[in-house]
């Protein structure tokens, strides 16, 4: 940000918020640089298994809430039927690993694509509902899914699952748990989908979700295909949260229907709630709070999904945007090529004025 | 064989319609689905459970059971939705309250009940009659009555008392009853309490026909339920009676037909086809969008 932008701002009321999202932003290319080293140094530092297995989990995770952000946090739509994606993703592509002995990038790729056109199919819905009854067709789709999982056994064998899924591998290299090959996977991942998702929030598309969520109906006046944005976020919610379900289920190696039931679904939603809505870094720390929490507290199994329930309930309470849920409080930077088309429409009616 | 199934399912039908009166009841009011009726459901069943086996009698067991149900619902609505209510929120907070109300409540239920199936005591157990090659048991055909009766009941409700001249005000128009004189957090708290024995009555009966209880009983129970209440057209009483009748049947009919594995995805493929085809359900007035 240069300094003109800056001392614009500088009359606005300063907070804490303002300072730290300033600093951030001036720094951002030592933190990022920061970041990244620690997170490659981690696995080599800590070396414990347990708790490079617990990073990965975490990681999928987030790329799970970022998928399930897209359509709760842009466009304002709630799926209680995100596990759906996340089995679909999953047993395609442990499938194909298992049965066609293709490799885990082919077969993620194919995951998404099919995951992608079951987002499409649910999202057509949207044409006709809205609000809660959407939500309540999501929770439909996602025990149906569980359902076909369960029923259709030449394919999916059953309630028996699929097991024995292949390591992800590069050039014949296995990528495992032990040689941290997983947690690098994951890291590029989980990079990918995070820059994906930044680069929808401050797309065209991004703006048209925003505007969803704020007011449909405006939206509609301000000439948003409001349809086909609302489709668009289901499918790319879809193929983002199946990529993390292939992850997983090469992480454990082993996947049933149950894996995917809808606590996973109201996991991932508290997640996307804690973190805050709408953003990016709140997934990151919803993520991390939510999956090592159980971790951390082994004493306390039995009320884990007893305390996911008051902090859905409390947040809502006290605080509904989350605990970095903050407004941004820097300017909204339009790309060259917006402002650019801004420019010549204003020179544009200046000209017809004349 | 089609006869027997079709009584069965009609039997379970009832079941689902009293369940989906509480579903359709907030709705009408609130424009909210209250995701954890089905776990109220389930703690109205537990409850009975824990004050029958206290012995002191089964119908103050489960008269004590469907008050304290009751009572559960109004302490739902006014710990967390009254203060969301107080703030206006947004409505998807509502629903997430719900359904984290429903998860406190489910996984409580699994800590001090355990997970596993209990053993319910039958109620009205007095064998079986058969008409025309049906058997019916005298369960079945005390649910049935019991469940008509309340439903009979909850429309005189409704539509003669001045509690539900209230209820159908609020419905109508929250503000404009308050402006009339109508204690409007009385009357949603009323519906919840109304709900919540509504629940725990078919809670009851359900466990008494299958003889057994486990927490997440109401995961299932709810979302048929509510399925039969969107098929019906929520808000309106005899739709949730005809829902909950086409949702019990067809779940019979499926199981006989498809295989019993396919039973429970019957009540989705239902209501995501009426969703898509008459999202105002058989019986439900059209809503008008207002700018």
């Amino acid at each position: 940000m240069d300094k003109k932008q800056h001392d614009a701002n500088a009359n606005k009321k300063k907070n804490m918020v303002y300072y730290i999202e300033y600093y951030v932003d001036k720094y951002k290319i030592p933190l990022a640089a920061v970041t990244a080293v620690l997170l490659i140094v981690l696995p080599q530092v800590v070396s414990n298994q347990y708790i490079v297995t617990t990073a990965v989990k975490i990681g999928i995770y987030i790329m799970l809430a970022l998928g399930l952000n897209i359509l709760v946090g842009y466009t304002g739509l709630v799926s209680l039927g995100h596990a759906g994606f996340v089995a679909i993703g999953a047993y395609t592509a442990s499938l194909l690993a298992t049965r066609l002995g293709l490799n885990f990038f082919g077969s993620i790729i194919i995951g998404m694509v099919v995951a992608g056109l079951a987002g499409l199919l649910l999202g057509l819905p949207t044409l006709r509902l809205s609000g809660t009854y959407l939500s309540i067709v999501t929770l439909g789709f996602g025990e149906i899914v569980k359902t076909i999982a369960m029923n259709w056994d030449p394919v999916t064998n059953g309630t028996l699952g699929v097991k024995n899924i292949p390591a992800p591998s590069i050039f014949g290299y296995k990528l495992t748990i032990a040689n941290n090959g997983l947690y690098y996977l994951m890291l590029v991942m989980l990079l990918l989908i995070a820059l994906f998702c930044y680069a929808v929030y401050k797309s065209r598309t991004g703006r048209a979700f925003l505007a969803i969520k704020t007011d449909e109906m405006a939206g509609i006046m301000m000439g948003i295909n409001v349809t086909y944005y609302k489709v668009l976020a289901f499918v790319l919610s879809a193929v983002i949260s199946a990529a993390a379900g292939a992850l997983y289920a090469t992480l454990i190696g082993y996947i049933d229907p149950n894996t995917f039931t809808f606590d996973v679904s109201t996991l991932i939603l508290s997640i996307v709630i804690l973190g805050g809505m709408g953003t990016i870094r709140g997934m990151f720390l919803g993520a991390a709070i939510l999956i090592s929490f159980p971790e951390v507290s082994r004493s306390l199994m039995d009320y884990r999904f007893v305390v996911y329930g008051l902090i859905l309930v409390i947040m809502m309470r006290f605080r509904p945007q989350g605990l970095l849920g903050w407004k941004s409080q820097m300017p909204y930077r339009l790309s060259k090529y917006v402002k650019g088309r801004l420019e010549e429409t204003k020179q544009d009616s200046s000209v017809v004025k004349q | 064989m089609i006869g027997q199934q079709i009584f069965n399912g009609l039997t379970l039908g009832m079941c689902y319609a009293l369940l989906a009166v509480g579903y359709s009841l907030v709705f009408g009011i609130l424009r909210l689905v209250n995701f954890s009726h089905g776990s109220i459901y389930a703690f109205g069943a537990h409850a009975a459970l824990l004050f029958v086996s206290l012995k002191f009698g089964i119908v103050p067991a489960i008269l004590l059971s469907l008050l304290l149900t009751g009572v559960l619902g109004i302490v739902i609505d006014k710990t967390a939705l009254e203060p969301l209510r107080k703030k206006n929120s947004i409505g998807i907070a509502s629903l997430i309250t719900t359904i984290g109300i429903s998860n406190i409540i489910q996984n409580l239920l699994t800590v001090y009940f355990g997970s596993e199936k209990k053993a319910f005591p039958a109620l009205f157990d007095f064998g079986t009659i058969t008409v025309g090659g049906i058997q019916i048991t005298w369960t079945q055909i005390f649910i049935c009555i019991i469940s008509f009766a309340l439903m009979l009941l909850l429309v005189l409700l409704v539509k003669k008392t001045k509690v539900g001249l209230a209820m159908r005000g609020c419905e109508q128009n929250a503000k404009a009853a308050s402006l009339m004189g109508v204690n409007v957090n009385f009357v949603i708290s009323f519906t919840f309490f109304i709900g919540g024995v509504s629940a725990a009555i078919a809670g009851t009966l359900i466990s008494g026909y299958y003889q057994i209880v486990y927490p997440t009983m109401g995961y299932m129970a709810g979302l048929k339920a509510f399925a039969a209440a969107v098929l019906g057209g929520i808000g309106s009483i005899p739709g949730a009676l005809t829902g909950g009748l086409l949702v019990g049947v067809s779940e019979s009919m499926a199981a006989t037909f498809l295989g019993s594995t396919y039973r429970d995805c019957m009540a989705f493929v239902i209501l995501i086809i009426v969703l898509i085809v008459r999202p105002n359900g058989l019986f439900g007035k059209k809503g008008i969008t207002k700018v």
